[in-house]
């Protein structure tokens, strides 16, 4: 990406990128847009490289931050009622890390409420469209940031991927979009999902931007004590040989024409000199039951603390504790935020948690063992992201089941922790993006997206 | 019918470590503003993660130790669920499943063991405050770190559990893990209680009485649930498994909440907060710290300090470490008892004792007679005396011109001054006559001429050479 100098001035990139912002507004892309700021920002930074100073990396780079990161600029809403009069007196660490770097935030990203979906549809605000065909969903959770990236408003966006909320829409949408090791990424300052799968990472329109971001918003953070100590800068490169597929993906419930696109890439890898390897990993059949008990469990704990009392939406009509536990809630949630709440303390109640929760932790570390077993044989697996493209907007919205169904290959990485990297494919005869993912073993971020070239059709 | 007691006690301890468990805010909210030690962590904003308090880990391993406790090299944290406004996370972070500190025991003056179930980390909640149609918060205590200590059911008395209380509260205090200060809530007890027909194997239906924040609380309400419980038994009716609260002012319990109501917390580990893996290194080393303990100063002590007031002074930890460094150790005890003790401040003096050589100087000078006893009283309170209390003993006691008069020929002048005063006439003639208890007469004169600087057994022996002459 390119970023301000004396040639190309920061105000004018932000300017375009606000100016972009505005040209796609029937889109719903973005839940506030952050212009004072972000031109007060960019006239700064032109001052300095007018006077010569140093300026970072990213310096005068517009980005779009997705609405669950905390900043001090605008409400962080995580696109959800009961907080979306809530101004945040905390940076998160990956803001402050961009920018540290000159990064200039142009708007916060529409999302699913508190993260909760794979369209976009559950939005406080309302679902955003998808990029190439505006019948059609985002993808999700993190529908806004792809769509923004995808539409050339911005050169880069953040995610959030829990169960596939970045590589998801950005294989709806035809960019690239990274799910890093998890711990490799702060997730303080990040509205929580599910603490034990939540991942911070990026869209970008190129592996170089990728890994850029990546030095930048990686490391081991005392803000958050389940970060990994740093090891992305310093990583040894390491050339790949062997690319694994999981047989049990390659079934008629995936949508032939991206097995195409699989197929092509396997033998373009072929052609290349890479082996092929067939790998078959029956555990992951159980990856999406396991994934809709832990997540769940995590979800209803973590959204414990909206009750009304401290910020956030209070209701009026509340006439007591209870009530204003319970209105608040009530009229603040989403419907797929209050589904995730119920299967969540269902699981975790007395008498049920050996049976539910326990055993889905004991699914997980099988599904963990399944995934070390793969990495002793391979150096990558390339699987799709999802089994089919980007479906038509209401289609599955009524239906929780179809759209758990559509995240099938994206939540064992999130169990497991690995990293994984959505890359365009090519398109559908229809003209929608394909996307593929490279998944690597734990700690691998590097030179994974490095590897990632490897599938660039020159 | 006669029953047998069977009572089991959760006791919170606040550990007094700088900062809170899972933020860097202080841990010490005394004489602060409501809400004024709060981190974004404590009040729960979105995306906030707790970071563990290393200090209170060290904390609570010193504790157990204290308990005779194993420590486990792993444990780790929970969350425990629940709305209220006193909980900002909505949750508890605490250790269910696997807790720090292990089995062990704490030994009652009686002999008898209560053994420790386990011990286990977690942060404590805020604090509310009912009015007539409102509340309000104070989340200052939110996250300070507490233990909590289950014991087995190995008591079986009121007054035993008076006793593990005050047993604990001692450990607890010289460990120096936490400040003790019952009344403002340091420690807090839990008690259940059942009662079951003497000579039964299978145990009673429990109550259990909830905060009881004294000894003596504890042992009441142990009293009088013995008393509710058969009661109900002798008429045929069953106990039921409740929360009770106590009322100190009517030393009676009501029921609170019953089993069928009982909340349920919906534990899950604590994904935040990675296991705690203490090495055996780690443990020794933590463990090593330990100070004397209660049991250590009674061995020391003992034939030094009689037996009642060392009992007394026991419930002093800094004052057992301070006699642990003087010399003269039986004076100094009884500075401590008899006038330390009898202040109205002690408590607060205890915070800022004399140095061991202040005391030591001070003993020195009672036994070289150059202080009367009640001299050596005066100027150890001016030890407190925050004008001169860094001063030592000597420049002290001449300020306060209580340097006793030791030299003969003044003091002769002085008894001499005193026989020649004709209102001693009929003393002295008394005495001649064989009433030798009017020498404490004239003892009290020449002392009272002296201004209270004549050593007394000087006096006395100078008085008899004269008058028998």
């Amino acid at each position: 990406m390119k970023i301000a100098s004396k040639e190309n001035s920061a105000v004018k990139m932000v300017k375009e990128a606000l100016e972009k912002a505005k040209k796609y507004e029937s889109y719903n892309i973005f839940v506030s847009l952050n212009e004072e700021n972000a031109l007060r920002k960019a006239e700064e930074i032109d001052a300095k490289i007018a006077k010569g100073e140093p300026v970072g990396r990213l310096a005068g780079v517009p980005y779009a931050l997705k609405d669950n990161f905390l900043s001090r600029e605008g409400n962080t809403t995580a696109s959800v009622k009961i907080l979306a009069p809530f101004k945040s007196p905390i940076t998160s660490t990956v803001v402050r890390k961009l920018e540290d770097e000159g990064a200039i935030m142009i708007g916060r990203t529409n999302m699913d409420a508190f993260a909760h979906g794979s369209s976009t549809e559950n939005s406080y605000f309302g679902p955003t469209k998808n990029s190439k065909d505006t019948e059609r969903v985002a993808g999700g959770s993190s529908g806004g940031s792809a769509v923004a990236v995808a539409l050339d408003i911005v050169e880069f966006a953040t995610g959030s991927d829990t169960g596939g909320s970045i590589r998801q829409p950005a294989s709806f949408n035809g960019v690239y979009g990274f799910k890093p090791t998890y711990g490799t990424v702060s997730r303080y300052g990040v509205v929580a999902m599910a603490s034990s799968t939540d991942c911070m990472g990026f869209f970008t329109k190129n592996t170089d931007d990728m890994d850029l971001l990546m030095e930048i918003a990686s490391g081991q953070d005392p803000y958050d004590m389940t970060t990994l100590p740093d090891y992305y800068s310093t990583t040894e490169p390491k050339a790949a040989k062997k690319i694994g597929v999981i047989k049990e993906f390659d079934n008629d419930a995936v949508n032939p024409e991206i097995r195409e696109a699989l197929k092509a890439k396997t033998e373009f890898l072929k052609s290349k000199g890479y082996e092929i390897v067939e790998l078959s990993m029956p555990t992951l059949k159980y990856a999406l039951a396991v994934y809709y008990i832990v997540v769940p469990a995590e979800v209803a704990s973590n959204l414990s603390r909206y009750d009304g009392i401290r910020y956030g939406y209070r209701s009026e009509e509340a006439k007591d504790l209870s009530e204003i536990f319970a209105k608040s809630r009530n009229d603040g949630f989403m419907p797929e935020n209050k589904r995730r709440v119920m299967i969540g303390n269902f699981v975790l109640s007395s008498g049920f948690y050996d049976a539910y929760y326990l055993k889905a932790q004991k699914a997980r570390t099988k599904i963990i063992e399944e995934y070390n077993k793969a990495f002793s044989e391979v150096d990558y697996i390339l699987t799709p992201v999802a089994p089919n493209p980007a479906f038509k907007l209401g289609e599955k919205v009524n239906d929780p089941v179809a759209m758990y169904l559509e995240d099938v290959m994206s939540v064992p990485i999130n169990l497991a922790g690995v990293p994984s990297l959505a890359v365009p494919a090519g398109e559908t005869k229809a003209g929608l993006p394909i996307g593929l993912q490279i998944v690597g073993p734990r700690r691998s971020d590097k030179n994974l997206i490095n590897f990632a070239k490897e599938l660039e059709e020159k | 019918m006669k029953y047998y007691p069977t009572i089991g006690i959760e006791c919170h301890v606040q550990l007094n470590t700088k900062t809170k468990l899972f933020s860097e805010v202080d841990n010490d909210a005394r004489n602060k503003e409501p809400n004024s030690c709060v981190s974004p962590v404590d009040y729960a904003l979105p995306g906030m993660l707790p970071r563990l308090n290393g200090e209170a880990i060290k904390l609570a391993i010193r504790a157990g130790r204290a308990m005779n406790c194993e420590i486990n090299a792993s444990s780790r944290f929970d969350r425990k669920h629940y709305f209220y406004p006193d909980s900002p996370k909505g949750y508890q972070i605490t250790q269910f499943y696997h807790p720090i500190i292990g089995e062990g025991y704490v030994e009652l003056p009686s002999g008898a063991k209560v053994r420790i179930e386990h011990a286990h980390l977690e942060g404590d909640a805020g604090k509310l405050t009912h009015f007539d149609t409102y509340s309000l918060v104070d989340l200052n205590r939110v996250d300070t770190p507490l233990i909590e200590i289950v014991t087995m059911p190995d008591i079986h008395s009121a007054k035993d559990a008076h006793d593990y209380c005050k047993a604990l509260w001692r450990l607890m205090c010289y460990a120096g893990v936490t400040n003790g200060d019952l009344y403002n809530g340091n420690m807090r007890f839990d008690v259940n209680t059942s009662l079951a027909p003497e000579g039964s194997t299978e145990l009673g239906t429990r109550t259990e009485v909830k905060n009881l924040n004294s000894f003596r609380s504890v042992e009441r309400a142990v009293e009088y649930e013995i008393k509710r419980q058969s009661k109900l038994l002798d008429a045929g009716e069953k106990v039921i498994q409740e929360t009770r609260g106590w009322n100190d002012a009517t030393g009676e319990t009501t029921g609170q909440r019953s089993k069928e109501e009982a909340k349920d917390y919906r534990y899950m580990p604590e994904p935040d907060i990675p296991p705690i893996n203490l090495s055996k290194e780690f443990i020794d080393t933590e463990s090593a710290k330990l100070p004397m303990m209660p049991k250590d100063y009674q061995e020391k002590f003992k034939g030094v300090i009689a037996d009642d007031i060392l009992e007394i002074l026991l419930d002093y930890a800094p004052l057992m470490q301070k006699l642990a460094e003087v010399k003269n150790v039986k004076r100094v005890s009884n500075w401590f008892a008899s006038v330390l003790l009898a202040e109205e401040k002690s408590a607060e003096y205890l915070n800022d004792l004399p140095t061991a050589m202040q005391l030591d100087d001070l003993a020195e000078m009672v036994e070289k007679n150059e202080l009367s006893s009640t001299g050596a009283k005066d100027v150890f309170l001016k030890f407190f005396d925050p004008q001169m209390g860094k001063r030592d003993a000597k420049t002290i006691a001449k300020e306060m011109n209580l340097l006793q008069e030791n030299d003969l020929g003044a003091l002769e002048a002085i008894v001499d001054a005193v026989l020649a005063n004709p209102a001693t006439a009929q003393a002295q003639a008394d005495y001649k006559a064989g009433q030798e208890k009017v020498l404490g007469f004239l003892v009290g004169q020449v002392m009272k001429e002296s201004k209270g600087k004549a050593n007394p057994g000087a006096v006395s022996e100078i008085l008899k050479k004269k008058l028998s002459k």
